[in-house]
């Protein structure tokens, strides 16, 4: 069976690192792609707007109950922590921070996790602190496949060490080499 | 839609768990959570869990059943009670602008805050109330299914710490008057003002299996629907229906919307960005 759903975690530098990596998928990605950068509680959806119009992929904030739909990818709300339920719905939430953020990457990832099991691929991305590094490993215990930014190539190493520390992971690339690596897994998965 | 998606190949042990500790909460309290979001309530479990000596989620069954404080404890995990004074100020703003004109041509009006938590957002409404010259003309009924949040919102106490951040939202909503008009500080936790209280009954009431109990101009419940399931939202957007009157107004929380819901097309957009509707008139 192929992959079914992409979940992106990232921080510090992480507009940059999304554009790299979302720029390269083509229209019709087959799956659709669930994101969480960290963002100033306060911010409004400028990061939505610019990947909107550089990628050929649509990019959406996050809503509520909504069905994620392939080729679409959704950005988690600031303020909200961003989940995935067995249907594929996404669901917001105003529940307590994890690691001091809300979004949390864990939050997204474990339940994705949960969700997709070993048809699930992880990314994790620059960034200064060390959420994701649960969700990262959740994503390998349920069978998933787990790519981290090489740290050397990360505006921000701090997140992708701690997830290296925190367990092996499946591939450590550099941006370029991820979104290449996402587009191969997703036609892994196609080809009947 | 089929609110039990579950089938029996892909349900695995702690989803089973869970099942029967819910049922075993529904049983024993008569709380029935088995509409709420599903990954909400698991989410919920497991950090609970995590945080304890138990080694699973069935271990944690036994204790339910024999210890009330417990469970009131799992009931206070699974309800969030996170709130803000003028949380989401442009929403108390379009309400000052939008709602409050409309308001203010109704002789007496009647205001339902569901899901109130501890007041914060209660209070907030009093205050825009009271410099709108609405105050003495309006009931406000604040409601919550936890006992333990409802005695704090009757006291109407907070830390101090909060101040500041409230101030802020306060002044982006529109506020006129200066914030601290409205508290007394008091070492490290602020007492609100009493008279905010004067027009504000506090209640029990559980959206899940409670009914209407008046007539509403408003009905106001920000960031409860989104822990519920698709088929629970529905009954409760019913309940709100039911409960208000022609041309009444529903406010949801800023990430909150009917879209998903079966009664979309009963209410109208009336500030689309802030997630304020109406009910159409003679549906
Ligand atoms: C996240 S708080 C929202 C507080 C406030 N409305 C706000 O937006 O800031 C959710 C509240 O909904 C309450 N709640 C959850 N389920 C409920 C139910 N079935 N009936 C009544 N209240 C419920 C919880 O106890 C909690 O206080």
């Amino acid at each position: 069976m192929g992959y079914e759903a992409v979940v992106i975690g990232t921080s510090t530098g992480g507009m940059n690192a999304l554009k790299k990596i979302l720029i390269q998928l083509p229209h019709d990605f087959p799956m659709p792609i669930m994101i969480v950068q960290h963002l100033s509680p306060h911010s409004d959806n400028y990061l939505v707007k610019y990947l909107e119009n550089l990628c050929r992929i649509s990019v959406v904030e996050a809503e509520e109950k909504e069905k994620a739909a392939a080729g679409v990818a959704y950005i988690a709300p600031p303020n909200y922590h961003l989940m995935v339920d067995h249907e594929g719905c996404l669901q917001l939430s105003i529940d307590e921070k994890v690691n001091y953020a809300r979004p949390a990457i864990d939050v997204l990832f474990e339940t994705a996790a949960d969700v997709y099991k070993d048809r699930l691929i992880g990314v994790l991305l620059t960034g200064a602190n060390s959420d994701g590094s649960k969700g990262m490993c959740r994503i390998k215990e349920k069978g998933g496949v787990t790519i981290v930014q090489d740290p050397e190539t990360a505006e921000a190493d701090a997140m992708p060490r701690a997830a290296l520390k925190a367990a092996v992971m499946d591939y450590r690339l550099s941006l370029d080499e991820i979104g290449k690596k996402i587009i191969e897994l997703a036609g892994e998965g196609n080809v009947k | 839609m089929k609110q039990d998606y579950y089938t029996f190949h892909d349900m695995d042990d702690e989803e089973i768990e869970i099942r029967l500790l819910l049922e075993a909460i529904r049983l024993k309290y008569g709380y029935d959570f088995s509409g709420y979001s599903k990954v909400h309530i698991k989410r919920r479990i497991l950090r609970r869990l995590s945080l304890s000596d138990y080694k699973s989620v069935l271990d944690m069954l036994p204790q339910v059943l024999r210890d009330r404080a417990f469970f009131e404890s799992l009931l206070t995990e699974f309800s969030i009670n996170v709130t803000e004074m003028f949380r989401d100020p442009s929403f108390y703003k379009a309400f000052r602008r939008d709602v409050v004109p409309v308001l203010k041509t109704y002789p007496f009006i009647r205001i339902w805050h569901a899901g109130c938590s501890t007041g914060e957002e209660v209070y907030s409404m009093a205050i825009l109330l009271k410099e709108e010259g609405l105050y003495d003309r309006a009931q406000i009924y604040a409601t919550d299914f936890n006992e333990t949040v409802l005695q704090k919102a009757k006291e109407g106490i907070y830390p101090i710490h909060t101040v500041k951040d409230y101030t802020h939202n306060y002044q982006l909503a529109g506020g006129e008057a200066s914030f601290a008009d409205y508290y007394l500080a008091d070492y490290d936790s602020v007492i609100l003002d009493q008279s905010l209280r004067k027009r504000i009954i506090f209640a029990d009431h559980n959206l899940v299996t409670d009914g209407v109990f008046g007539e509403m101009n408003v009905v106001i419940c920000r960031n409860v629907l989104i822990y519920f399931g698709k088929e629970l939202q529905n009954r409760v957007i019913g309940l709100f229906y039911d409960s208000l009157c022609h041309g009444g107004f529903l406010c949801l929380g800023s990430k909150e919307s009917l879209k998903f819901t079966s009664r979309a097309e009963h209410f109208q957009s009336f500030a689309e960005n802030e997630k304020i509707f109406r009910k159409r008139f003679g549906v």
